[in-house]
């Protein structure tokens, strides 16, 4: 009797659910590999000021000097020397729909990113491998001073403010890959709000790698003036290809005086990915920020979302939610790094791992000499759908003041035999079953995502429950 | 099938646990519209038969048959057996984090009529079965089992029995955990659930519950058997006497 209450919501499709890929004619890619030559040729295309040329030639040396990190996931199985750096699909940036070319248009009819817009979308930066093809900015956000441009854009229409900024957070020498994005990056989102601006319409880009061997090195600079509120959302699908493939982006995002932004994300890359993100965010006095992170997919994703609470009343949240399935590992956490006191931090991980798939949680909280009432909570939770999955975890916690309130608290279970049978003498089939035990364990992240990315986030862990991906 | 043949039928069942044979050889036929108790002392099979009936993977029929309408379902998977009109409320429900109360309903009642519910038809049906037991409307937005008291527990075991409407319910220790007002609220929801189409099985070790709600016919289970039956006089006698008396009895005759 025991055999078909057993787990099995492996087997079906092996067909990644968002792997098709059209033919994408390129306009032009640099050759593989990286070189200083190869620096200058994008700094070349994009027609850089100086300034940013310098960035990228000097990110080059620091990206070269530096071995890659071994204190977590493996990465040796990248081929650093086979990746395209640059490459570019589409010759314009587009503002209208329709002026997209057709192969390119399909690629978002299939993920369905008009039709989001027509919803409630402010404004779509759409990433196509390495260039944005299709930006559009509604005209009310104009007139309230938003800016919601490319970053390439953003270096020709807004040059001071992009050179204030940029490199600020997460410097180029930060760690090997943002030194790498540094040299080679391309796209991404740059958004600047007014002060006293509160965007009401969440800003979204939709990323996508399409070609075999193009990593992907986008870039997002986030500036939110005194008393200003902004939710950005980028979400991630990737077709599925043979060989290995790089992202590897970095986000900065200034949070002024009494200013509020949230950063969502959900993340599906597919499962031969390496995803290698540096996220960061420097918190002033009273102001806000939240990291909503959810990351499905890829082979190895590593991706802490850091907090820098950096003047009195300082407040940060991360909510962080991994899927490991077959041949994953997800690395992922936060760091909270309280430089100033009464400062607030909460980090709340939810890892699932499933088919042997591997989920760490690794985070930070740091406090700084002098940040007397700080408080900092830690909740890590892990939920086992087998005995071949592992979760892990490795907080570190630097704590150099004593008047603080620091917690960590982690757990870890297995969907139990007990619970399956209790929902299905209730007549819900072991599938079903399964993924009503995980939807409950994530929900408390994934309500935190608006109701289309809720739903698609639930849609996406059904589909991993079934082995529908990868 | 005439309404007349049993809508449970255990017939000379045997059941092992890790090896280890808890029900002996145990009979009962139950009609519809017959509420029957099985009454024991621990460790007499009483949990062990509810898990059994539902398909628990844990509890491996060895010997005998379990019908269901005239069909045996022993090697039916637990959530099919609840599809053809079976139920147990669970003497320790599981909690499942996240998931609310009303979702929870939902999803398990569009399971077990095989189509999905009118909102307004489930929303009226979750409001009323709840006044009934006298639940407050947020306790349908609470995670299910999640941090509930253990009359809280037993109440939402038999609100998922009043809204699935199963033809066949058991109830194993539904009594146990329940101050003396919570049974007889929950005891009017079991009631009013109660009707000439449904059979029941209460599964019990005391009889307080048989106050409320009033058996045709009570069993005595001892040693994996039932040892005895009767009529609801024989709750009283157990009530007055306790088990000894029948075990013994019971020792005699297999002793002779």
């Amino acid at each position: 009797m025991t055999e078909r209450h057993g787990v099995d919501i492996s087997a079906d499709s092996d067909a990644y659910k968002w792997g098709f890929r059209d033919e994408t004619k390129y306009v032009y890619r640099t050759e593989r590999g990286l070189s200083q030559h190869v620096v200058e040729e994008i700094a070349d295309i994009k027609n850089e000021p100086q300034w940013m040329r310098d960035f990228r030639l000097s990110a080059l040396e620091v990206f070269q000097a530096k071995p890659m990190p071994a204190w977590g996931p493996d990465l040796s199985h990248i081929r650093l020397e086979d990746i395209f750096y640059y490459a570019r699909a589409s010759d314009r940036v587009e503002r209208d729909w329709n002026d997209v070319p057709e192969n390119i248009r399909n690629t978002f009819d299939r993920l369905g990113v008009p039709e989001a817009e027509r919803k409630f979308l402010a404004g779509v930066g759409a990433q196509y491998d390495s260039e944005v093809v299709y930006h559009h900015l509604r005209e009310e956000l104009s007139k309230q001073g938003v800016i919601f441009l490319d970053l390439d854009s953003a270096v020709r229409e807004y040059p001071d403010l992009v050179q204030q900024y940029l490199g600020t957070l997460v410097p180029s020498a930060d760690n090997k890959f943002s030194a790498l994005n540094s040299a080679v990056w391309s796209g991404g989102s740059f958004v600047y709000v007014p002060e006293g601006v509160k965007v009401d319409v969440p800003l979204q880009a939709y990323f996508r790698i399409n070609a075999e061997n193009i990593g992907q090195f986008e870039r997002t600079l986030i500036i939110a003036e005194p008393g200003s509120f902004v939710h950005y959302i980028e979400g991630c699908t990737a077709p599925n290809y043979s060989t290995n493939s790089l992202h590897a982006a970095v986000v900065e995002v200034i949070i002024k005086k009494g200013a509020r932004v949230r950063y969502s994300t959900v993340q599906n890359w597919s499962n031969n990915v390496y995803n290698l993100v540096t996220k960061r965010s420097a918190v002033y006095e009273d102001a806000v920020v939240e990291w909503v992170d959810g990351n499905l997919g890829s082979r190895v994703t590593m991706k802490y979302p850091a907090i820098y609470l950096m003047e009195p009343g300082a407040r940060g949240e991360v909510l962080s939610l991994s899927f490991a399935g077959r041949g994953q590992q997800q690395d992922t956490g936060a760091k909270a790094v309280h430089v100033a006191p009464h400062t607030t931090s909460i980090i709340n991980s939810k890892s699932v791992s499933k088919d042997g798939g591997r989920a760490s949680y690794r985070g930070l909280v740091k406090v700084y000499p002098g940040a007397r009432n700080v408080k900092a909570s830690v909740r890590c939770d892990a939920l086992l759908l087998d005995a071949d999955s592992r979760s892990d975890t490795y907080p570190t916690m630097e704590i150099a003041e004593r008047d603080v309130s620091v917690s960590h608290e982690a757990s870890v279970s297995r969907v139990s035999e007990e619970q399956l049978f209790y929902l299905r003498s209730r007549g819900i089939p072991e599938r079903e079953a399964t993924s009503m035990i995980v939807n409950g364990f994530v929900e408390p992240i994934v309500k935190e995502l608006p109701m289309e990315y809720a739903v698609e986030l639930n849609r996406l862990i059904e589909l991993q429950l079934e082995g529908g991906i990868g | 099938m005439t309404d007349d043949s049993p809508l449970l039928e255990i017939d000379d069942l045997h059941v092992s646990v890790d090896g280890k044979e808890i029900v002996k050889g145990l009979n009962l036929k139950i009609k519809r519209g017959e509420v029957h108790a099985v009454m024991g002392p621990n460790a007499s099979g009483k949990s062990t038969l509810a898990n059994t009936i539902m398909g628990h993977p844990n509890y491996r029929v060895t010997q005998g048959r379990l019908l269901f309408k005239g069909d045996d379902i022993a090697e039916l998977t637990t959530d099919e057996r609840a599809r053809r009109g079976l139920f147990l409320a669970f003497q320790y429900p599981k909690a499942i984090p996240g998931v609310t109360v009303v979702n929870f309903l939902r999803t398990a009642l569009k399971a077990v009529r095989g189509a999905d519910v009118p909102v307004r038809e489930f929303r009226q049906m979750l409001r009323e079965t709840m006044a009934l037991l006298k639940m407050d409307d947020d306790f349908a937005r609470r995670y299910i089992n999640d941090g509930f008291s253990g009359g809280e527990m037993k109440r939402a075991e038999v609100l998922q029995m009043g809204i699935l409407k199963p033809e066949m319910a058991v109830l194993d220790e539904t009594d146990s955990g329940l101050d003396i007002d919570a049974l007889r609220v929950v005891s009017e929801g079991i009631n009013s659930f109660m009707d000439d189409q449904r059979g029941m099985l209460l599964i019990t070790h005391y009889q307080r519950l048989l106050n409320y709600v009033r058996p045709h016919f009570v069993h005595v289970l001892y040693g994996g058997r039932i040892v005895k039956s009767g009529g609801r006089e024989l709750a009283e006698e157990l009530e007055a006497e306790g088990y000894e008396r029948i075990i013994a009895e019971q020792a005699e005759e297999v002793a002779q």
